[in-house]
């Protein structure tokens, strides 16, 4: 008897491959998926559920299911991206000094002239002039 | 930095404007700004003085150990004086238009 492919196996993986990619490109974007990047979590889950299930049926039913050594490797190779990605929001992406040393409320900001994406110098004066507040955002930049 | 274009509008409403700052020189910015679609103001700081002076140095941060910010937000008042500032410890986790908004009313 011709024994099936394990589509499962292989459906599984390319949902944990998404579940490790899709985070910078899309759920970063949304405040609600970006701080507790839930939906990758809940992705990584339904792949690893698959796989289970697929590399399940290849042991335990072999004369009717492909698998066991492709399913082992996707299996293991899913282990690690996960492992990877829970690396990467939970150490990685706190690797930045204290805060100790930053500006604290009530005290003056300090001053600033800078040349805009035209090249133009913009002092926080100018910023400051005909508005109640300015909101500065501090990024890391592309370099 | 995308929540707040989306949410420019109520900061000029209140009379309040944005500015975005980075080591990025002008030519990156520029190319940030459009491929992004932000129209606020984003400033150069190449060799992070205001940065340092804002106490937000992340020395070595950057690509071949060059010097960078921490992610940091201030609310400065027309008075230059920091009414409210968030200083996260984890870089994909940012200030909220929303929450700098209620900051704003409460001034």
């Amino acid at each position: 008897m011709k024994r099936r492919r394990n589509i499962l196996n292989w459906a599984g993986f390319a949902v944990i491959l998404v579940a490790f990619v899709s985070y910078v490109p899309f759920f970063a974007l949304f405040p609600a998926t970006r701080d507790v990047p839930w939906a990758n979590y809940l992705l990584f889950l339904i792949g690893s559920a698959l796989i289970a299930v697929g590399v399940r049926r290849a042991f335990r039913d072999p004369e009717h299911y492909r698998g066991k050594i492709s399913g082992s490797i996707l299996a293991t190779l899913s282990a690690l991206l996960l492992a990877f990605f829970i690396v990467i929001v939970t150490y990685y992406s706190k690797q930045i000094p204290s805060a100790e040393t930053a500006f604290g409320v009530s005290r003056k900001a300090p001053p600033f002239v800078l040349a805009n994406t035209a090249g133009k110098e913009i002092s926080s004066a100018d910023l400051l002039r005909g508005h109640r507040g300015l909101v500065l955002i501090f990024y890391r930049g592309y370099w | 930095m995308r929540g707040f274009e989306q949410h420019l509008n109520e900061f000029h409403q209140r009379g309040v404007e944005i500015v975005a700052i980075s080591v990025d020189s002008p030519a990156e910015l520029q190319k940030l700004c459009k491929s992004r679609g932000y129209t606020f103001p984003f400033l150069s700081d190449p060799k992070a003085e205001t940065i340092r002076q804002y106490g937000l140095l992340h020395a070595k941060g950057g690509e071949g150990g060059k010097d960078i910010a921490r992610p940091a937000e201030f609310l400065v008042d027309a008075a230059g004086t920091i009414r409210w500032v968030n200083l996260t410890d984890d870089i994909r986790v940012r200030a909220r238009p929303e929450s700098v908004l209620a900051a704003i009313d409460r001034l």
